[in-house]
């Protein structure tokens, strides 16, 4: 606990390729209680970046600061700084409803709208002023397409969102970011409600459509992150009650063959959490 | 062997229990169907009243209710819907919410009748509107406003925060994710409260014969008084002019109020399938 780490002075670790979203220093409060002390991490863009910890140790809450869902919730506030492609996304005159367009989510339960396959897709193009049919059209057919959910759902477009399997849910929520074409895809343990092969898919999914956009996934299982990311940062609570920090950030490669701090290798082999 | 009994003891109590609602329940209507339904038929339910109005068909009464009934409705719908969704959804929790959902809880506990004196005093006299469909139709929704206001604020608070999330996310406003999300989840069981409170409009009697007059009349505009089955049945029943017509028009009001609650459940059922 009292050991000091260096990794503060080191915080762009992985070395190659421009930060999509760069975070510095960043102090998390729920009302009185600090959740996250001091983060600095670099997103690399065009790559998918998990974020790990046991539970409780902030990795959600510091996934929700990148698209200021936090804001949400009263009594949440941010010290620190996050910029977006070097625009800071606190800065006054950012409006978080434009951010959330830039930056998509998908959360750990699927979520479709009680509404057709169709309209959960063309939803977000909607809300921004697309009302062509055929616009419309072509945009629902390539985010299914991108989502791999076209072949599955192409003749029941018109069935409601909530008929589908929990797997093909969130395949249909990926398909619904990927409409309003963000640049940056967050992902809070997508995976943990759904089905082994739906997560087969989505977790090939994740690789195919960072030639287009930054991934940053949340997971408490340390094999799927492995398995599907380039960069790894864990995260750890140490003392409950007292703040969560990042611990380690590297290439997860390096993380999860040469782990530089003692905690990290603790975990990943299994000793905690 | 003590818990045994105990146990059998409980279950009898409770099967009896029961036993005496359901039998309640289908001793009333099994008495107002057998006494009423000799009286129906499409010659009484099509035709007006003839004589003292006790002989004769119900036709306006039944028009009446309808009208009433659903200008009520076309009232309360968008002031208690709107009233739910900013005490959801807009509004600081605190004591100044707390203390609206109290006035609505008290609302609609305040006896009908008194609403009825209130709608005479204040649409019929001071207001001026007279006896007539729309003082009706507005003391009724006093009545009904506080139903709906409810069920619809309890469906807008059961929607999964998940789903808001979802459109939060996609960059949508807390206007538009209420609008295009939120109240859409929410509308079957919305809809269910509205059905339940016109369900409770139907029956009202009290209110009415305050607000809207007695005479046998077809109305057109809402300005023009009428009579209600309620007001008819009561007529006929305590003036012991007609009791085999009383109990008809009893039991075509239990028919109308019966396809509304089962509506309201069709709402239910479908939506719960999408």
């Amino acid at each position: 606990m009292t050991q000091p780490h260096d990794v503060h002075q080191d915080p762009y670790a992985p070395p190659d390729g421009p930060d999509k979203i760069a975070v510095k220093d960043l102090d998390f409060f729920y009302g009185d209680f600090q959740a996250l002390t001091g983060v600095t991490v670099g997103v690399k863009e065009h790559s998918v970046t998990a974020f790990i910890g046991p539970s409780g140790c902030g990795k959600s809450t510091f996934l929700r600061c990148f698209n200021r869902m936090n804001d949400l919730i009263p009594g949440t506030r941010v010290e620190g700084k996050i910029t977006l492609d070097g625009q800071d996304i606190y800065a006054p005159n950012v409006d978080p409803v434009d951010l959330r367009r830039r930056i998509g989510m998908i959360f750990q339960q699927p979520n479709p709208f009680p509404m057709s396959i169709y309209d959960n897709v063309a939803f977000g193009p909607r809300l921004h002023g697309i009302k062509k049919k055929g616009e419309l059209d072509d945009i629902v057919k390539s985010s299914l397409e991108r989502a791999n959910l076209w072949k599955e759902v192409k003749d029941i477009l018109d069935r409601g969102g909530l008929t589908l399997s929990g797997g093909q849910q969130q395949r249909l929520c990926i398909a619904r970011v990927l409409a309003v074409e963000p640049e940056v895809m967050l992902m809070d343990e997508p995976c943990s409600a759904i089905d082994p092969t739906s997560v087969q898919k989505i977790e090939d999914l994740m690789g195919e459509l960072t030639d287009r956009i930054t991934i940053v996934i949340v997971t408490h299982n340390m094999q799927q992150a492995a398995r599907v990311s380039e960069y790894t940062a864990f995260f750890l609570q140490e003392v409950a009650g007292e703040p969560a920090e990042l611990v380690e950030y590297d290439r997860t490669s390096s993380i999860f063959t040469s782990p530089k701090d003692r905690r990290t290798e603790d975990y990943i082999t299994g000793r905690f959490g | 062997m003590n818990k045994r009994v105990t146990n059998a003891v409980a279950l009898g109590l409770l099967w009896v229990a029961a036993l005496t609602t359901v039998g309640i329940l289908s001793a009333v209507i099994l008495y107002v169907f057998v006494n009423g339904i000799g009286v129906i038929s499409p010659g009484f339910i099509f035709t007006w009243p003839e004589g003292v109005n006790a002989e004769g068909g119900v036709w306006p009464t039944i028009v009446s209710t309808l009208y009433v009934t659903a200008l009520a409705m076309v009232i309360v719908t968008p002031v208690a819907v709107l009233a739910a969704v900013y005490l959801a959804e807009y509004a600081v929790q605190g004591r100044l919410v707390s203390v609206i959902r109290f006035a609505a809880d008290s609302l609609a506990s305040v006896p009908s009748i008194v609403m009825g004196l209130f709608g005479l005093a204040l649409f019929v006299e001071a207001m001026g509107i007279g006896f007539s469909m729309l003082s009706a139709a507005l003391a009724l929704s006093f009545l009904m406003l506080p139903i709906v206001m409810r069920t619809t604020e309890e469906a807008i608070r059961a929607v999964p925060k998940y789903i808001r999330w979802g459109s939060y996310g996609l960059g949508a406003t807390k206007w538009q994710t209420v609008r295009k999300t939120v109240l859409p989840a929410a509308m079957p069981r919305i809809v269910t409260g509205i059905i339940l409170a016109t369900g409770r409009a139907v029956g009202e009697t009290a209110v009415v014969i305050y607000t809207m007059g007695q005479a046998i009349n077809l109305p057109v505009s809402p300005l023009d008084s009428g009579r209600p089955m309620t007001v008819h049945l009561y007529l006929l029943a305590m003036e012991g002019i007609n009791l085999p017509a009383a109990y008809g028009t009893a039991l075509l009001l239990m028919i109308m109020i019966l396809l509304f609650n089962l509506s309201a459940r069709f709402i239910l059922r479908r939506s719960s399938k999408t």
